[in-house]
């Protein structure tokens, strides 16, 4: 049956459809889609844990189309970025990419994203929410163009130990010298392809950027290099999994971006959030600095820190407390799983100083559905390094092939 | 003086208002023997449902519950006694180009709604949201509490003064200098800190003008705008929408409340004068000529019908009287009720959109907005009014026969008194028509549609419900009369020059719109007046 491509109305269908999503539709065996930045997208496609072991075992495609893009350029582009977000964009060479948060003048973490550095004076800049606000506001007195491009150009993750093998069977020559956090032009059979050795994973993997128009044969011949190598489709409930275990944080479920708190004390700095390390106090002005370096002399209130928590059932929205008895409230866990691939009871937790040290014991409250019955338990769990899993093939150049 | 035979009530509220109706189902819960009078033969105030057509019912004042509190709601019992509020979705500006601006309650369909305007404004949204919420989270814990009188040290006045003082500064500094700018600036300014185009700007502006006597770019506008949201925002579900069988079912609600608790309401008994003796009121003598004692007299009327024209000035002090002199209540909205024979069509909302079953709008820039606004203070009805129109029979089947609709046109500005002198009813068809030309231009069928049609004019409203100069909110909502001020200082207690003798209308804090706030508030200075627990 032809499918009516007639445009519906925003107001009968607010989501849109990426330019995989017929693909998605085929595949999805639940259909289970779920809202992200204003599209439609798969949540699960069979079974969350078959796609979260697909990950960790062979290879998965994942559409990632709905995050938000923006073009950069213009002669300022690079002194616009770099007074934006706290790392020195000075040192991005051409064909890198580069994590990076923004903040407020208070410090605050606006979002976090990537930064690809295209040319000297044009840059990709991905986000999880929409900022257009923000970079506007921010844009005045420089000579800097920023568009938002998420419409027009169509994504793909493609991660997972045998991903590069499938990459160059599909005719990617060359994919394997990419470096992580590097990035590069494609020809594929005719139709330009960016790829960057990126991920949400922690582990070996490829983001590949493209036109909507070659999204759907991308994926076909993506399907058809991968079908012997395990390669299948995954949804957001998998690489949920994949990115706790990779200690990565998720804006509105780790942090909520100071464009939305309501109310005190639910901003977050950087350096709150275990990401000092993107900030670079070294480099000329950016937003939030005064304030970044006002509480790196104070020392951080809270932290949030990784936690293994005894047992095996995972410590969703938990309270954390000092004592077993439960009364010094310490602070909460914000996402939670046990990780079929390290066997460990694994947690993101914002805890207040000075439970949040490394090796400190907290105490998890954790609420128990058996059969409809709710049982509490007092669950200790130790707080340690993230990531919790980081396989030595994420780093691997060239990788290798499985 | 003709003694009367009637025994003496503990208290009579003068005025079956929400808010007088509020009061007294408060007091006769706690025990206390109250009598509502009513001038009008109808209870509800300017909270009715009227048959005046056929069997149209027409919410032929307030016409939209978004305020009403929901501890009031709950502690009264209303829903037990009828009352159910219904959401509607969405609503929308319509342009003179033939293109609009829709408000949806999905956030992807809103945002791609902003953002066929400006893709900016489309994400400044959340932010303009944001500021606003956390605006109203500050104030909206003030709306249930009586102000405090920051000149007094007495214990529970430091305390108030000290929750007040604590809430401002646990917003931290920055959100501080936000709110103190934000209660004295413009609706213009205020949201051109947000938004670039002018269809977006003037369809949030509108809530900063209605009931009040200014532009969108008179400074204090902008808390207007906020009184507005305060219903909408982050509030328990289904807080915004129409009452089931037009606004008359909150006042009957209230009114069934109140006899289930022993108290009675009096309709057609207008009062002439509350009575007062030796500094204190004594009960309330009506137009007839009969008098009703009681302990205690709570006035629903705003507070210049109740100290100009029923207190006998020997009574009060000159400076309270001056006070209540200058106290702002100047008229400038009217309202059109229109019976229609069918729905209108409106070209410019998309077939199928649900903004037809919301609040719709013509006006379409900020500028548009406040030259409105200069007619008013030339003393003319505005020749391109805003208008707030909505068609409540399109979800609520009370209104009226299936396919006929019920239109409440709420119209801003309508002078109270004309430059060109007295109101008459050719005057008052000329404001109706000016209206209905108006809608008529982005609707081709709507004047064929009409059958019958209320106009009312600040004047109507004044005589029939007994507002000053038919201001809705019962005084002005501008920082000069608000909390510790209103409605005048030293006189924000729901207490009086005279002792007995209350206020619990929207002239009182936190103001109006059909919120019973202040309603709920007098009861609670009474009761804790009279020894009794609320």
């Amino acid at each position: 049956m032809a499918i009516d491509r007639t445009p519906v109305p925003h107001f009968r269908k607010p989501l849109l459809d990426t330019p995989f999503h017929d693909r998605a539709r085929e595949l999805s065996q639940n259909d289970s889609f779920v809202p992200w930045a204003g599209y439609s997208t798969v949540d699960v496609f069979t079974s969350a844990e078959q796609e979260y072991f697909a990950i960790r075992n062979a290879a998965t495609l994942f559409d990632l189309t709905p995050m938000v893009k923006y073009r950069i350029t213009g002669a300022d582009a690079e002194r616009y970025l770099n007074r934006l977000v706290t790392r020195d964009v000075r040192k991005l060479k051409v064909g890198r990419v580069s994590y990076v948060v923004w903040c407020n003048d208070a410090g605050h973490i606006i979002d976090d994203g990537t930064i690809f550095r295209l040319a000297a004076e044009d840059f990709r800049l991905c986000t999880a929410e929409r900022q257009l606000d923000w970079l506007l506001d921010s844009a005045l007195g420089f000579d800097v163009r920023v568009e938002e491009v998420t419409e027009q150009i169509a994504a793909l993750a493609v991660q997972g130990p045998t991903s590069c093998y499938i990459l160059r069977k599909f005719g990617l020559a060359g994919v394997e010298q990419l470096k992580p956090f590097q990035l590069a032009e494609f020809d594929a059979h005719g139709r330009p392809l960016m790829v960057s050795r990126t991920g949400f994973t922690g582990d070996l993997g490829y983001e590949l950027w493209m036109s909507p128009e070659h999204a759907v044969t991308v994926w076909d011949e993506l399907m058809a290099a991968g079908r012997t190598r395990g390669l299948r489709a995954i949804g957001s409930q998998a690489l949920n999994m994949a990115r706790i275990e990779a200690g990565f944080l998720m804006p509105n479920v780790d942090f909520v971006s100071a464009e939305h708190t309501i109310r005190m004390n639910r901003d977050r700095t950087p350096l709150e959030l275990g990401l000092g390390w993107l900030v670079d106090f070294d480099k000329p002005h950016f937003n939030g600095r005064r304030a970044l370096l006002a509480q790196r002399a104070a020392g951080v209130r809270r932290l949030l820190v990784g936690l293994d928590v005894d047992g095996n059932k995972p410590a969703h929205h938990a309270l954390l407390y000092a004592d077993k008895d439960g009364n010094r409230e310490v602070g909460s866990v914000t996402s939670a799983m046990w990780s079929p691939t390290c066997k460990r009871n694994l947690a993101l937790a914002i805890i207040d100083a000075p439970y949040h040290a490394t090796g400190s014991r907290v105490w998890a409250d954790i609420y128990l559905n058996r059969e409809l019955v709710w049982e509490r338990r007092m669950v200790a769990a130790t707080v340690v390094e993230r990531p919790f899993f980081a396989p030595e093939r994420r780093r691997l150049t060239p990788p290798a092939d499985r | 003086m003709a003694a009367s035979s009637a025994p003496r009530h503990d208290v009579i509220v003068v005025g079956a208002g929400h808010n007088g109706l509020v009061a007294a189902c408060y007091m006769a819960r706690a025990g206390l023997d109250v009598l509502v009078v009513e001038r009008n033969d109808y209870i509800g105030g300017a909270a009715v449902s009227r048959n005046l057509f056929e069997d149209y019912t027409y919410s032929n004042c307030s016409y939209v519950c978004s305020l009403l509190r929901p501890e009031i709601m709950r502690a009264l019992e209303l829903p037990r006694f009828g009352l159910q509020i219904i959401p509607y979705d969405g609503g929308c500006t319509m342009m003179r180009d033939g293109n609009h601006l829709a408000l949806y309650d999905n956030h992807d369909a809103l945002r791609r709604e902003i953002g066929r305007h400006s893709r900016r404004d489309a994400e400044a949204y959340d932010r303009y949201s944001r500021d606003v919420i956390r605006q109203c989270k500050f104030i909206r814990p003030l709306l249930m509490r009586e102000p405090p009188d920051p000149t007094s040290f007495k214990p529970r006045d430091l305390t108030e003064l000290l929750y007040l003082g604590q809430r401002f500064h646990r917003m931290g500094e920055a959100r501080m200098y936000d709110t103190l700018r934000f209660w004295t600036m413009s609706a213009a300014d205020f949201l051109d800190e947000y938004f670039e185009s002018e269809i977006v700007k003037a369809h949030f502006a509108g809530s900063s003008i209605i009931g009040t006597a200014l532009g969108p770019r008179s400074p204090g506008s902008a808390y207007v705008l906020l009184h507005h949201y305060m219903g909408d925002i982050d509030e328990t579900v289904g807080a915004w929408g129409f009452a089931r069988g037009g606004m008359g079912a909150v006042t009957a609600a209230l009114t069934a409340s109140l006899r289930a608790s022993g108290g009675e309401v009096r309709t057609g008994a207008p009062v002439e004068r509350i009575l007062v003796r030796n500094g204190r009121s004594c009960g309330v003598a009506l137009a007839s000529g009969e008098e009703i004692a009681a302990k205690v007299v709570v006035s629903n009327m705003d507070v210049k019908r109740t100290f100009l024209e029923s207190v006998a000035p020997e009574h009060l002090p000159e400076d309270f009287l001056t006070a209540v002199r200058r106290f702002k209540i100047r008229g400038s909205s009217g309202k059109l009720n229109i019976a229609l024979g069918g729905l209108p069509t409106f070209p410019s909302i998309p077939d199928g959109a649900p903004s037809i079953r919301g609040d719709l709008h013509i006006t379409d820039t900020i500028e548009m907005m406040e030259r409105a606004y200069d007619d008013w203070k030339e003393g003319r009805w505005s020749q391109a009014p805003y208008v707030d129109m909505l068609m409540p029979s399109q979800i609520d089947p009370t209104m009226a026969a299936d396919g006929k609709h019920y239109m409440s046109v709420f119209v801003q500005y309508c002078p109270y008194e004309l430059a060109d002198g007295p109101w008459t009813d050719a005057k008052r068809d000329a404001f109706g028509n000016t209206v209905i030309d108006a809608i008529a231009r982005h609707s081709p069928d709507f004047k064929g549609l009409i059958r019958h049609a209320e106009v009312r004019t600040p004047w109507d409203i004044e005589r029939e419900v007994g507002l000053t100069e038919g201001n809705i909110f019962q005084g002005e909502l501008t920082m000069d009369q608000l909390l510790f001020n209103r409605p005048v200082p030293g006189y924000a207690q729901y207490r009086t020059p005279v002792k007995g003798l209350y206020l619990s209308g929207s002239s009182t804090h936190p103001g109006g719109g059909v919120m019973g706030a202040p309603g709920a508030n007098c009861a609670r200075r009474v009761l804790t007046d009279l020894g009794r627990s609320a």
